[in-house]
């Protein structure tokens, strides 16, 4: 094969392997934007700083108030104060009816923890000084773990929390989301 | 046969810096590749902890091993290879002496940064990982040295760019030479990403380690680290791209098929490099979805030089494979120099990079991160990255490079066992990648010491063969290890050199297709204009979310929890 030839072939390939490349990307950046849409917009933390004074979260406000942990702020709406910190979660376990829109609002009273419910995209850092929101319904009920994924100290592989999803009366336990 | 070695280097004493930048970045490499298999180990549900304990008693935990693993092997030993080859072969190209002052600088600051963070790291007083996320807080020498370290590379990136201005005075209206091109916009793309870093170190953190600043912001310290932070892989990935495409295709016998698109590649990371950190806090709070998403489509944009290098590299190595006889749809593959541990050790990488590719795509991917964000999938993909294709690129090269530099020659002895290491390194990190993608999708947290889990946190009989894989990995990476150690005490102690390997020229495959004398070419070369334009994305993809960063300040104090 000559040199022109070659060359000239090389761009044919080269050109139909970019547009394809670059067809791929459209397509996956697509699918990004159409599961936005769905369940998991929920799942991406508010972007609006909601700032608090770790040092004093233990002591004042929501995730001090037993009462306030868990709230039904609707029907069929609960929010969840969670408090992940060295080395552990608070309420431990939180429970939650099967199918409610669950928003959790989640801080930390000291250093950076993670909190992903294990099987399911709910996946945060949790920075002290911020509080993550996030929003999910949990349409399997049953036991799930959660587990602190953002290194925090000696005893981070220690920490796990339980979150447990009720059943709801007259659902049957099925009806898996996933 | 007799060498002057003392005349050779007093004519090229840029040679002498490369070693010396080379021979540190390979030590820091071996000490900090000694923790990895332990860390598998633990991946692989056994402790052998009190084992490395008993072999190094400073050491007080898993996390400050890790910290040493990433801080060495992440951050040290590829900074230190990109400071040595990216300017050697640009020197080297240009026929040019690097302005050794600077060179020597930026050794002596590399030198002074590591060992001014080395003490607190090994007394424990740093162990905050290779992220120190804030409020973690470590000793401020650990800062302060890391913090120097960083900036030794700015002196290497005036050192290269010195280099190409004093070129261009000389030959004006000429297009920069291909392996120039490629250093001066790796240093052009660093210069800018390496700002965030060393915003966070020298106004946040030091200050704050020093007690002149009461606390400090978490999320304005994680969103500058990532700024850097994820650029750096590209800072880690381009010397090793730099030798794929000027090197190798020379090493299998052909010529590299386009270096106009070789360029493109280039400018494309100089362009997008920066502007992506947000993939990296998707789970962050307190940051727009919408700026999120804007990084989320650029990160896609970066990868395109990728998937061009995926082609360029390939076809070169076909051209190459068919002007050595191969016939037939894969014929070709056969045929290349298998034998060379220069030439298998960056292709398997290169094999490797596929799928590392592919679930980096799943990293940046907005929604589907949430699934894999912070679990053992994380470093899975990374170690098929950086530790497999970038490491195995630096292996293979000493293979040419140090007789080039030394006058010291390989024999056909030390090619044997350095290509046995390499396959073993590649099969090591093979089975790794698998065990950590899989147990990462199972839910297992990255960096964490799973075996002081409470014993049945992660006894799920599905993380058997995921935790098998970790395991067995790490052990063939400590063979690998061990063997290349010998290898190049091999090939270093003999006092024998050769003349002919220190006037050796650089092994610079030509290329089909050039970029001098084109319009394409010069447009290309026109890099004052492009770095603007990059320093203008990264304004417009970091301008706003950071300025409401600045506005909604929330420093909180310091702790040590380790």
């Amino acid at each position: 094969m000559d040199e022109h030839e070659l060359h000239r072939r090389v761009l044919t390939y080269e050109r139909g392997w970019i547009a394809f490349a670059l067809g791929m990307l459209v397509l996956f950046l697509a699918l990004i934007g159409y599961t936005l849409g769905g369940q998991l917009a929920g799942v991406v933390p508010h972007g609006e700083a909601e700032r608090v004074d770790p040092a004093r979260v233990r002591v004042e406000g929501p995730w001090a108030d037993p009462a306030r942990l868990v709230v039904k702020t609707a029907p069929g709406r609960y929010t969840v104060h969670a408090l992940a910190f060295a080395f552990g979660f608070q309420p431990n376990p939180i429970e939650v009816p099967q199918g409610a829109e669950v928003t959790f609002k989640i801080t930390s009273p000291d250093v950076i923890h993670g909190f992903h419910v294990e099987g399911t995209p709910i996946n945060v850092e949790v920075i002290p000084g911020r509080v993550a929101v996030v929003r999910f319904t949990f349409r399997r009920a049953g036991e799930y773990r959660v587990v602190c994924n953002q290194y925090c100290g000696l005893g981070h592989h220690t920490m796990f929390g339980r979150l447990i999803v009720v059943p709801s009366q007259g659902e049957a336990v099925e009806g898996d989301g996933r | 046969m007799a060498v002057d070695l003392r005349a050779h280097y007093s004519a090229h004493p840029e040679k002498r810096a490369t070693l010396y930048f080379l021979a540190l970045g390979f030590v820091v490499f071996v000490v900090g590749s000694l923790f990895g298999p332990f860390q598998a180990l633990n991946y692989g549900g056994l402790d052998a902890y009190p084992l490395l304990r008993r072999l190094l008693p400073f050491l007080n935990s898993y996390y400050q091993g890790l910290t040493l693993h990433g801080v060495l092997n992440a951050i040290v030993f590829t900074q230190l290879f990109a400071q040595a080859v990216m300017v050697y072969l640009p020197a080297q190209e240009l026929g040019l002496r690097p302005r050794m002052k600077a060179f020597w600088l930026a050794w002596g600051m590399a030198v002074v940064g590591l060992l001014t963070a080395a003490v607190p790291l090994l007394a424990d007083e740093a162990t905050v990982l290779y992220t120190f996320y804030p409020p973690l807080k470590g000793h401020w020498a650990f800062y302060a040295g890391a913090g120097l370290f960083v900036l030794s590379s700015w002196v290497s990136a005036y050192v290269a760019l010195e280099l190409w201005w004093r070129w261009k005075r000389a030959h004006p209206g000429r297009v920069t030479p291909l392996v120039t091109y490629m250093a001066v916009t790796f240093w052009l793309m660093w210069l800018l990403a390496s700002l965030g870093l060393v915003l966070e170190v020298t106004v946040l953190l030091v200050p704050w380690a020093l007690g002149l600043i009461e606390g400090v912001d978490p999320l304005l310290a994680r969103t500058l680290f990532w700024w850097t932070g994820h650029p750096i892989v590209y800072f880690w990935l381009l010397p090793a791209y730099t030798i794929v495409y000027a090197v190798l295709p020379k090493q299998a016998g052909g010529r590299l098929v386009s270096d106009p698109m070789a360029r493109i590649v280039f400018l494309l990371f100089l362009l997008f490099s920066t502007p992506v950190g947000f993939h990296h806090q998707f789970a962050d709070p307190g940051i727009s979805p919408f700026w999120k998403g804007v990084h989320s489509v650029l990160t896609m944009a970066v990868a395109v030089p990728s998937l061009i290098t995926a082609f360029t590299v390939a076809a070169s190595l076909e051209l190459a494979g068919r002007l050595r006889g191969g016939r037939g749809l894969l014929g070709w593959v056969r045929t290349l120099p298998w034998r060379e541990p220069a030439f298998a050790a960056p292709v398997l990488g290169l094999l490797a990079f596929i799928p590392g590719g592919a679930g980096g795509i799943v990293n940046a991917s907005f929604t589907l991160n949430y699934v894999v964000h912070n679990t053992a999938w994380v470093p899975g993909h990374f170690h098929l990255q950086v530790a497999t294709f970038v490491t195995l690129t630096a292996l293979g090269t000493l293979f040419w490079l140090v007789p080039q530099l030394t006058g010291k020659p390989v024999s056909e002895g030390q090619k044997r066992l350095g290509l046995t290491a390499v396959w073993l390194w590649f099969g090591g990190m093979l089975l790794l990648g698998l065990g950590l993608h899989w147990a990462g999708l199972l839910g297992v947290p990255r960096r964490s010491y799973i075996v002081g889990a409470p014993p049945d946190a992660y006894a799920d009989p599905a993380l058997t063969l995921p935790k098998l894989l970790n395991a067995v990995g790490g052990v063939v990476l400590l063979l690998a290890l061990v063997l290349w150690v010998g290898v190049m005490l091999g090939l270093l102690l003999p006092r024998r050199r050769e003349p002919a390997l220190l006037e050796a020229p650089l092994p610079l495959a030509e290329a089909v297709s050039n970029a001098d004398g084109r319009r394409l070419g010069r447009a290309l070369d026109r890099l004052g204009l492009w770095f603007a334009l990059a320093v203008l994305l990264v304004a417009i993809a970091y301008g706003p979310p950071l300025a409401r960063l600045l506005e909604q300040l929330n420093p909180v104090a310091g702790l040590r929890l380790w």
